[in-house]
């Protein structure tokens, strides 16, 4: 598909030429391309709801009970969060909040997977991930407000704020990697990418440091279907983007990333083979961006709506809902009780975000150096005298 | 400088053996690593190579390949690994192979190395050594010869060292290495072996942010840095046989900048020339004129002159080479030109 067909005229995306608009659909929901062979997608869990029955393995494969019902707690609660800063922007509470609706499985399938002793490198898309990783709310709200306060990182937590440039983190985990390694502890690093980030250079070179020098990292390649506007068809030739990690002789694993039963079992044993000094592993999960870029992204410009609704029945919360309901491990009673008291602790974060003091100007030039330069010094004396301090 | 730094310095002062510049930071790296178990030197050629300049030579046989190790070849890749180790609290003394082969990497020098310890609230510091190679006069291939260091000063959070002789770079790479923020440390290729001094042989340290007044005068200064400071003494001593006295300051640290060593020597002589190889238009050079002006123009008796490299690529053609890199001549020139204003 050709870089042209992802425009539109003005007036939005009703006016997408039809052709346009099944390429793209075409792209995204049938992917395979001439002469490449389908990589399996691992899938525990269908669609539907029910037990895979291709599955190798079958039921034996699936985490305990109490663990499927502890990944649904964390897809609700940060499925919550996502709806909620949706809210809160359009009501001036909320900055600026790339969401990350229908991605839920991916993000708290592979955090579930870490401690809080090993590195988490997330994205700015990743905030569910933050979030399963032990990242308080009110923190993450103040930093999406873009308050300072979101700034100061938890000195207990080896999250690093959400990235804004893209790839840039994947030799940066490698490091943190690396350090521990060599520091001879068993901790790891996790780093999360999307599809369009896997054509950045910083990928590669990512990719490559790891493998040749057997750093224990896990790396997250969150293949939502689009980068902005663009979708993976139109980013990238190839089409199974697990496969590049072949070219680094590293493992490369295809999930079904609204699963979150394949999703956990396949980042808990990349985590533990990195923890076992066996190295590095990549993990593209298939999922779907079923909001926009940001919430100020008019998301129809781009993409046509049949295929948000084909997506949304794939839904990653409804589909592990569907399977716990039927075995009887969730009730409508449960849920209705761990819904309330997921709204309370968001309810609660919020207002103490919101009691959080405004930054004072002086702080533009705080935390640049350990030790403030002279310039810096004076610099500051500036801020204090234009702003009556 | 504490006092105890102050204390280790004069305690080595009767100590020492007359090196080159890179044998020096042979010498600190060596200390360096023997001194703090948590400092790793990274980057290509510098294990069992030693480093295409020799910098890094012999640190692998002595501490190991888990200290001392070659990485891909991939400068974003050296960067950015350097940052994740620098997060999880490890010293990393990584090596640009070429200061001109920086370029890959500054995506990670200017969107995190520069940045993390203010996006983080001071939750996370990157104390990490990036070493390059700079600037020309040994007539290297293409894009060997690049000084850069305008743009690295440039970027919020990122301390720029450039040192001009062994004693100094010995003592501000150790400082460099002690420092809890990020320090590109830039060396002179032509310095590397063109002198030997007598350095000390002890642990040393000498502060980041501060000039040295390289020579004494009382009618002009000189103000320079690295590979320059060479060139600018040739130029002061034929001026000082034709009776004019420069003084030269070394500023050894671009960033932060030390500008109340150089404003007092403006003030003292009232004339002031600028001398990098950097390319002329917004090179660290303008800044100090800046400086200048802001703050010592009661002081001057003619403009503030720059005798610099050109808006053009460092060209690697041997014959016209020291056409573009400043001379003792061009220096000169500039120095009679503010001495006639």
């Amino acid at each position: 598909m050709s870089k042209t067909t992802t425009q539109t005229p003005a007036g939005g995306a009703e006016q997408m030429p039809p052709a346009a608009a099944e390429a793209m659909n075409k792209s995204v929901l049938q992917p395979q391309a001439e002469g490449q062979p389908e990589v399996p997608m691992l899938q525990f869990i269908t669609p539907e709801g029910t037990l895979n029955p291709d599955l190798e393995g079958g039921e034996s494969r699936l985490p305990d009970p109490e663990t499927q019902l502890w990944l649904y707690r964390q897809m609700r609660r940060i499925r919550h969060f996502d709806e909620r800063a949706w809210v809160l922007y359009r009501q001036g509470k909320m900055g600026v909040f790339p969401p990350y609706g229908g991605m839920e499985a991916s993000q708290a399938g592979t955090t579930a997977a870490l401690t809080t002793e090993d590195w988490l490198f997330p994205t700015y898309r990743d905030t569910g991930a933050a979030l399963t990783y032990g990242l308080p709310i009110k923190q993450t709200v103040a930093y999406w407000r873009s308050s300072p306060h979101g700034w100061y990182m938890p000195e207990n937590l080896k999250v690093t704020p959400f990235y804004i440039p893209i790839a840039t983190q994947y030799p940066q985990a490698v490091g943190a990697a690396l350090a521990e390694k060599k520091k001879g502890t068993r901790n790891v690093a996790m780093a999360f990418i999307g599809d369009g980030g896997s054509s950045e250079g910083d990928f590669h070179e990512g990719l490559n440091f790891a493998g040749a020098l057997n750093a224990p990292c896990v790396f997250i390649l969150q293949n939502n279907g689009w980068a902005i506007s663009v979708p993976t068809t139109t980013q990238t030739k190839a089409q199974n983007l697990s496969r590049r990690a072949d070219g680094y002789g590293i493992p490369g694993i295809r999930v079904d990333g609204n699963d979150i039963l394949a999703v956990y079992s396949v980042s808990r044993d990349a985590v533990e083979r990195a923890r076992n000094g066996e190295g590095p592993t990549l993990i593209e999960t298939v999922t779907f961006r079923i909001k926009p870029h940001t919430v100020a992204d008019d998301v129809t410009r781009y993409r046509p709506e049949e295929m948000t609704a084909g997506w949304d029945e794939k839904d990653p919360v409804r589909r592990l809902r569907a399977y716990l309901l039927a075995q009887g491990t969730l009730t409508e009673e449960s849920e209705a009780a761990l819904l309330e008291e997921i709204h309370t602790e968001f309810e609660e974060a919020v207002a103490a975000a919101d009691s959080l003091p405004d930054p004072t100007p002086a702080e533009i030039v705080d935390h640049v150096f350990a030790e403030p330069t002279p310039q810096l010094k004076k610099q500051r004396a500036q801020i204090m005298e234009e702003n009556g301090a | 400088m504490t006092a105890t730094a102050e204390k280790q310095v004069t305690a080595q002062r009767d100590a020492s053996k007359p090196i080159t510049m890179v044998a020096a930071i042979n010498e600190a790296l060596d200390q360096a690593l023997e001194r703090n178990p948590d400092v790793y030197i990274f980057g290509e050629d510098v294990g069992i190579m030693g480093g295409v300049f020799r910098a890094t030579d012999g640190l692998q046989a002595r501490y190991g390949e888990e200290r001392v190790f070659d990485t891909p070849l991939a400068e974003a890749g050296i960067m950015g690994m350097a940052i994740g180790m620098g997060l999880a609290g490890l010293k990393p003394v990584a090596e640009m192979q070429f200061a001109g082969f920086i370029y890959p990497a500054l995506d990670q020098i200017m969107s995190h190395l520069g940045r993390y310890r203010h996006r983080t609230r001071s939750r996370f510091s990157l104390p990490v050594v990036v070493r390059a190679p700079y600037g020309g006069g040994v007539h290297t291939p293409e894009q060997h010869a690049d000084s850069p260091e305008a743009i690295l000063a440039h970027v919020p959070g990122i301390k720029v060292v450039i040192p001009s002789n062994p004693q100094d770079a010995k003592g501000l790479l150790l400082a460099a290495i002690e420092d809890p923020d990020p320090v590109m440390f830039f060396e002179s290729i032509k310095m590397y072996r063109s002198l030997k001094q007598e350095v000390d042989l002890g642990y040393y340290i000498i502060p980041l942010g501060q000039a040295r007044i390289h020579r004494e005068g009382t009618d002009l200064t000189l103000i320079c840095y690295g590979g320059m400071v060479e060139i600018c003494d040739k130029a002061a001593e034929a001026a000082a046989q034709a009776g004019i006295s420069a003084e030269i300051i070394d500023l050894r640290t671009i960033s932060p900048l030390d500008t109340d060593t150089l404003l007092e020597s403006v003030r003292k002589t009232g004339r002031a020339v600028i001398v990098t190889e950097a390319p002329r238009t917004a090179g660290f050079h303008s800044e100090i004129a800046a400086v200048i002006a802001e703050e010592a123009v009661d002081s001057l008796l003619a403009p503030v002159v720059r005798v610099t490299g050109f808006d053009a690529p460092y060209p690697p053609f041997t014959a016209i080479e020291d056409k573009y890199r400043p001379t003792p001549t061009r220096v000169a020139k500039a120095m009679r030109q503010v001495m006639d204003y």
